[in-house]
């Protein structure tokens, strides 16, 4: 199995490895990288568990190649909260119970972050309609949606 | 109850942080991407699991070559049936319902196959990356025989899935008295359907896994694993391994979701458990995607022949059921059925003279069923939806229908001419409240409306001019028996202790998977010791006293009862303690704030630390008959069921041309009795909700003439989006259970009740045009072939 030398940058630092062809961008980050935060839920790139952002667009890490991120700016689940305090998302995500078992939780974090992004006065059915490409077997969503419209009033605010 | 709290010293602890919404102790982890799952475990020197899997529903192996995979580099091991059968005991689950009759046990398929997805040979390779080139290596050759593959006609048919049973009926039982025929005949209408639910995968979005290391020299099998039991599963590892219970540690952290998929071990755990004993190394296996929606374990389907009969009226007189279930090849945990529990509970909430019911489960060659979310939840699917065909047969409204049947307060307790007693429960009032949420009146005005404007211009398969558009509003209403307590469920275990500096931490038999235990538990112990529930630890898996898990709607109840009674045990303790240190008596003293007060003099307090340090610290200073430290083990047993309600109401739009249903408002009126936390308890409904959404209409396990899945990833098995699921609106109504702290269970009844609340709505709109809807799941296709049939 041939292997090739990458250089990304993951949550801001620059890392380089060698990886297999076949080694996805997935395993790369939970077993290479030891960021077991991108979590696998279908790795047929239907689910959206293990979505990450490349350059600020959700990606699904797990239909992805390592190698293709080659010269990629990464962003995991596990740099929204670098220090002690939580994001806004997350706080919101807690506050509205967002989340039940937390398995498809990192992926659904980074995709709302990317559609709060994109548009910060986002209203319910665009956020609604946003995160339909990601699945949760938990929640029934409204609490996803509510705490995305919350944290975008907040993310909002703080932008002043 | 039959807690042993000790006796009661001073005042009952006061509800300070119970029916609170509490922000969830477990989320600051799981929000930042350092949920403990199991996948995250790949030790040094771990082995890689998969298995080579059947392709044919039913076929004899004719060669089995192993060379070639065992021969890769890097390729530990491959073991068939010949290797692994002898070394097993019994792959049943602990709990053996009345009637069961499972195929024999055996880990790998053995010289046949009976499903496609049946485990032919393991394979134990370096890395998942070789391991999934074994696979392809493994060389199978089958003599394809005709499988079992239609399960209404399963149980007159010669062709047997399982030979040496005899019979493709597994099991079967009825109560039929002549006395409901005869009241049936003399009821002044009787409508009849038979209703056939589709095939649903329970589909958690972490499929199952685990890790398992034997450690030779210390005997001792350790095993990380995604569980909703994870005593079920030491006990179950020691009866198929041979070992004592006290050589399995059974290690939980977080789990993404089960809804009964992970009660009971599957083969492959079992299989894994094995390679790890003989290879002596930690073997990891995560299922994948694929194998999870094919040989995990599939659910609800099943027939109901159902009638329901009447006075002019509309006052039920009789109802029967004859239901029938397709169990699969080899159901999970060994125990088929749930028909019996499904037609006990037809009647639901409303009073019904004369009862009949008849069930059968049946082998086919497909994947085994297991439990779902309300696994006898037909009975409400049945009921609903017949009820719904008799209003429309009498013209009379389905909530007025509903209303003139459904059980009232003064009807209480009430018995069931299933045999069933009901009490506490509050059908009608949630009947009236959902209705008042979901404006059933005026939805009905308006509806009335549109159906004159649309409904005058429609022709068959043509969009109506100006609005192609049909409003529907369904009702569903049911009693759901949450917590049942019987045999291997009846109690749960729990010990709180609080250590010397004062904190505390609580250890249940539990299997939290999503439901919020480790908040919800923390709550009722810090009620009861007076402290944050911040300052709670919550402990599952080895060293917790045994408890069967979480499924069944039974936690709050019945481990909620164990912790309660625990932590009366410490409060009483920890009471007397800071009495005999203060010289006051237990009676006078107020715990709360994490500080003992005497009551009236606040400057005579000790902080629940202190006391605690005293206890372990200073044992000549505490009563003589306190031995010291701080920590009590209490078993609570459950009554044998507590049985919660609700009222569903949701209305749609199903667009005639297209078939689609867009799903509008939905509301839920519920009585879990005492809420221990709000938000979750929303949120448990919600999810269940959502998820009968999905079988209703999305969600439906497929396969072709010749038994093979064709629902293989999530692009086929259509689990709802948030694009397909409507806003909530939940009402509650609370009537207390009898258990300790009022609560009722209410994990699973968003699943029950929904399923035929979006069925009726889809039936309300289409009815002007004459659509009698009695399959699942309601496709735009399976609507649209509806709306033609009606048309003639």
């Amino acid at each position: 199995m041939s292997t090739h030398d990458i250089t990304v940058t993951i949550n801001g630092a620059a890392t380089s490895a060698s990886v297999e062809s076949r080694r996805s961008l997935a395993d790369f980050l939970r077993h290479d990288v030891g960021l077991v935060g991108t979590h696998i839920g279908c790795e047929q790139g239907a689910c959206g568990a293990c979505t990450v952002l490349i350059g600020g667009r959700s990606v699904r890490s797990c239909i992805m190649f390592a190698v293709q991120a080659d010269g990629a700016e990464i962003q995991t689940v596990e740099s929204l909260a670098p220090g002690a305090e939580m994001h806004p998302l997350q706080e919101a995500f807690r506050r509205h119970q967002g989340l039940q078992c937390g398995f498809c939780t990192p992926g659904m974090l980074l995709r709302s972050l990317e559609l709060i992004n994109d548009n910060p006065n986002l209203t319910a059915e665009e956020a609604r309609e946003g995160i339909s490409s990601n699945m949760c077997r938990c929640t029934g969503y409204q609490y996803i949606v509510d705490a995305v419209l919350d944290a975008a009033a907040e993310m909002r605010a703080e932008e002043g | 109850m039959s807690g042993s709290s000790g006796p009661s010293v001073g005042a009952p602890p006061a509800a300070r942080y119970v029916g609170q919404s509490v922000a969830r102790l477990e989320d600051p982890r799981l929000l930042t991407g350092r949920g403990r799952y199991v996948a995250n475990l790949v030790p040094p020197g771990t082995g890689h699991v998969a298995f080579a899997r059947s392709t044919r529903a039913r076929a004899r192996i004719t060669r089995l070559d192993i060379k070639a995979a065992a021969a890769l580099d890097g390729v530990w091991a491959v073991w068939t049936a010949a290797d692994l059968n002898p070394d097993v005991g019994s792959l049943r689950g602990s709990l053996v319902l009345p009637g069961g009759g499972g195929p024999p046990d055996h880990l790998l398929a053995d010289g046949d196959v009976r499903f496609v997805g049946d485990p032919v040979a393991v394979v134990v390779a370096v890395s998942p990356a070789v391991v999934a080139d074994a696979l392809e290596l493994v060389e199978i050759d089958y003599e394809d025989q005709t499988p079992v593959l239609d399960f209404e006609t399963a149980a007159e048919n010669n062709n047997l899935v399982h030979p040496e049973l005899g019979s493709n009926v597994s099991n079967s039982a009825e109560a039929w008295p002549t006395t409901v025929d005869e009241a049936m005949a003399g009821a002044d209408t009787s409508v009849r359907a038979v209703i056939t639910q589709n095939r649903q995968a329970n589909a958690p979005m972490e499929t199952r896994g685990l890790l398992a290391e034997w450690r030779a020299f210390d005997e001792t099998l350790d095993v990380w694993i995604s569980t909703q039991s994870p005593h079920e599963t030491a006990l179950a590892a020691a009866r198929t391994l041979g070992l004592a219970v006290h050589q399995v540690r059974v290690h939980m952290g977080d789990v993404g979701g089960g809804f009964g998929q992970k009660v009971f071990l599957g083969r492959e755990e079992f299989a894994v458990m094995v390679c790890a004993r003989r290879l002596g190394r930690p073997m990891r296996w995560i299922e994948g995607r694929s194998e999870n929606l094919t040989s995990s374990n599939h659910a609800r389907r099943d027939r109901a022949d159902v009638s329901l009969g009447a006075t002019a009226d509309g006052r039920f007189v009789a109802a029967t059921i004859d239901h029938l279930e397709d169990n699969g090849a080899y159901s999970n945990g060994g125990n088929p059925g749930n028909g019996r529990m499904a037609c006990v509970h037809l009647p639901g909430p409303y009073r019904i003279g004369s009862v009949g019911w008849r069930t059968a489960t049946v082998y086919t060659n497909t994947c085994g069923r297991g439990a779902y979310r309300g696994p006898w939840q037909i009975e409400s699917v049945a009921r609903e939806l017949i009820v719904d065909m008799l209003a429309r047969r009498l013209e009379i409204d389905p909530l007025e229908l509903r209303r003139r049947n459904v059980l009232r307060a003064e009807d209480l307790p009430h018995n069931t001419a299933t045999g069933l007693t009901y009490d506490r429960i509050s059908p009608a009032e949630c009947l009236d409240q959902v209705a008042e949420m979901i404006d059933y009146d005026g939805f009905r005005a308006t509806q009335r409306e549109v159906r004159a404007t649309v409904g005058a211009s429609l022709a068959p398969g043509e969009r109506a001019p100006g609005a192609g558009s049909l409003p529907g509003i369904g009702v569903a209403v049911y009693v759901e028996p949450s917590a049942i307590g019987f045999g291997a469920l009846a109690t749960e275990g729990a010990t709180v202790r609080v250590e010397p500096d004062g904190s505390v931490n609580v250890y249940a038999g539990t299997g939290s998977h999503g439901q919020s235990l480790e908040t919800t538990i923390a709550q009722i112990v810090a009620d009861a010791l007076g402290v944050h529930p911040g300052n709670v630890r919550f402990h599952q898996g080895h060293g917790t006293p045994y408890g069967f898990g979480t499924g069944g709607s039974r936690s709050a109840v019945i481990a909620g009862g164990a912790a309660r009674a625990a932590s009366a045990g410490v409060r009483a303790k920890l009471l007397r303690i800071a009495a005999e240190l203060m010289e006051a008596s237990p009676d006078d003293l107020d715990l709360g704030g994490g500080a003992v007060a005497v009551r009236g003099t606040p400057a005579r307090r000790m902080t629940v630390a202190e006391v605690a340090q005293a206890a372990y610290m200073r044992p000549d200073a505490l009563p003589d008959d306190i031995s010291g430290g701080l920590e009590h083990t209490a078993r609570f047993k459950a009554p044998p069921v507590t049985y919660s309600n609700a009222a569903h109401a949701c209305t749609c739009e199903v667009d005639i041309a297209t078939g689609e249903v867009r799903l509008l408002r939905y509301a839920v009126s519920e009585d879990c009795g005492a809420m221990i936390n709000p938000m979750v308890v929303k949120g448990q409904i919600a999810g269940g909700v959502a998820q009968g959404i999905g079988g209703a209409l999305l969600e439906e396990v497929s396969y072709d003439a010749d038994g093979n899945p064709l629902t293989t990833t999530f692009a086929d098995y259509l689990v709802p989006s948030a694009a397909e699921v409507p806003s909530f609106e939940f009402g509650h109504i609370v009537t207390l259970s009898d258990s300790p702290g009022g609560h009722k269970g209410t994990g699973e009844g968003g699943a029950i009740g929904s399923v035929p609340c979006v069925f009726n709505a889809v039936a309300d709109a289409l009815a002007p045009l004459g659509v009698r809807l009695t399959d699942g799941p309601l496709s735009p296709h399976r609507i649209r072939t509806a709306i033609l049939e009606a048309a003639g």
